[in-house]
């Protein structure tokens, strides 16, 4: 076990109570989903990625296929190829531990551990958000699931279908401030919306890709 | 089985994102232009995700007492409040909507 300084432990356990928030989301959308307790489980525990648990549950949900699920779920969770690049100097270690290393690579872990310069704070970070999130993510989903289980057949009487609209929108707002953000989102919007008439639901999402893909040219010929 | 599969699909796929930097590539960087995609692909996605969830039905657009939902939960986020706070009130406007529709 690593030791880790106080300051560092209430980070990570402040950080970890605000996505324990969205983990019971989480696990109330997969029962509105019509997911199992187990299923429910099964994706905080091996999955262990917010965003692309809830869009691959939202894709399913809609009635979309599993590629569609999956790919819309890895697309989103390519950034954490960007962060393990970022913060893997300061894992090291065996490979045992760089592979469980891996497995707490989300966003908070990497973020804590990138905020801090010396190598050994870092490490404890790293490793404090990581477990304190992973613990209260998997809590929060079980409760979540339980209470969507108690509602039952109200789930449209008590508007939980506008919560998953509400979640990705509180996931987006963040990416706004920047004007590459918000053409991003119009335009992956735009594709989106314009193609659900005409294939089958999740395609739109993977399809809204392509509004990325377009800054990022335009991006190019304007600075070559 | 659908479930399950995407379960397992999805965490296989996560994995190698995930370790992908620690196991195999050490300290190197993504080249300039993968990173910058992966910059700006969460945007996009997560405004389609928005999208279809609210007006979505199938294979048809229906407008319907979700936006009133994503109208709030956009409101609460320009106040600045938290995600559990969002969703919540979201769903309190989208059934308040049904409600007195």
């Amino acid at each position: 076990m690593i030791a880790v300084e106080r300051d560092i432990a209430r980070k990570a356990i402040a950080l970890a109570v605000a996505v324990g928030a969205y983990g019971v989301s989480f696990g109330v959308l997969c029962g509105q989903g019509g997911l199992s307790v187990l299923q429910a489980a099964g994706f905080s525990a091996v999955v262990f990625a917010g965003s692309s648990q809830l869009a691959a549950v939202g894709v399913l949900a809609a009635g979309g296929s599993v590629a569609s699920a999956v790919l819309s779920g890895l697309l989103l969770n390519l950034r954490t190829l960007g962060f393990g690049l970022a913060v893997s100097p300061v894992l090291g270690g065996s490979l045992p531990s760089r592979l469980l290393a891996s497995q707490l690579m989300i966003d908070e872990s990497a973020g804590l551990a990138l905020a801090e310069e010396d190598p050994d704070r870092s490490r404890q970070a790293y490793w404090a958000g990581g477990v304190a999130v992973f613990v209260l993510w998997n809590v929060a989903t079980l409760l979540g699931v339980t209470l969507a289980g108690a509602v039952g057949d109200h789930l449209e009487t008590i508007g939980l279908d506008a919560a998953f609209p509400a979640a990705f929108l509180a996931l987006l707002a963040p990416r706004l401030s920047e004007a590459s953000g918000r053409i991003a989102a119009l335009l992956g919007a735009l594709i989106a919306v314009s193609l659900i008439p005409f294939v089958r639901p999740g395609i739109p999402v993977v399809a809204a890709a392509a509004g990325a893909v377009t800054v990022l040219v335009a991006e190019r010929l304007r600075r070559p | 089985m659908r479930i399950w599969s995407t379960i397992g699909l999805l965490a296989a796929g996560t994995f190698v994102l995930k370790a992908a930097g620690p196991v195999l590539l050490g300290g190197r960087r993504l080249p300039p232009l993968l990173d910058r995609l992966v910059a700006i692909l969460p945007a996009s996605l997560l405004a389609a995700l928005v999208l279809v969830q609210t007006v979505g039905s199938d294979r048809r657009v229906v407008l319907d007492a979700r936006l009133a939902g994503l109208a709030v939960a956009a409101l609460c986020l320009w106040r600045r409040q938290g995600f559990l706070v969002v969703v919540v009130a979201a769903m309190a406007a989208t059934a308040a909507a049904r409600a007195l529709s």
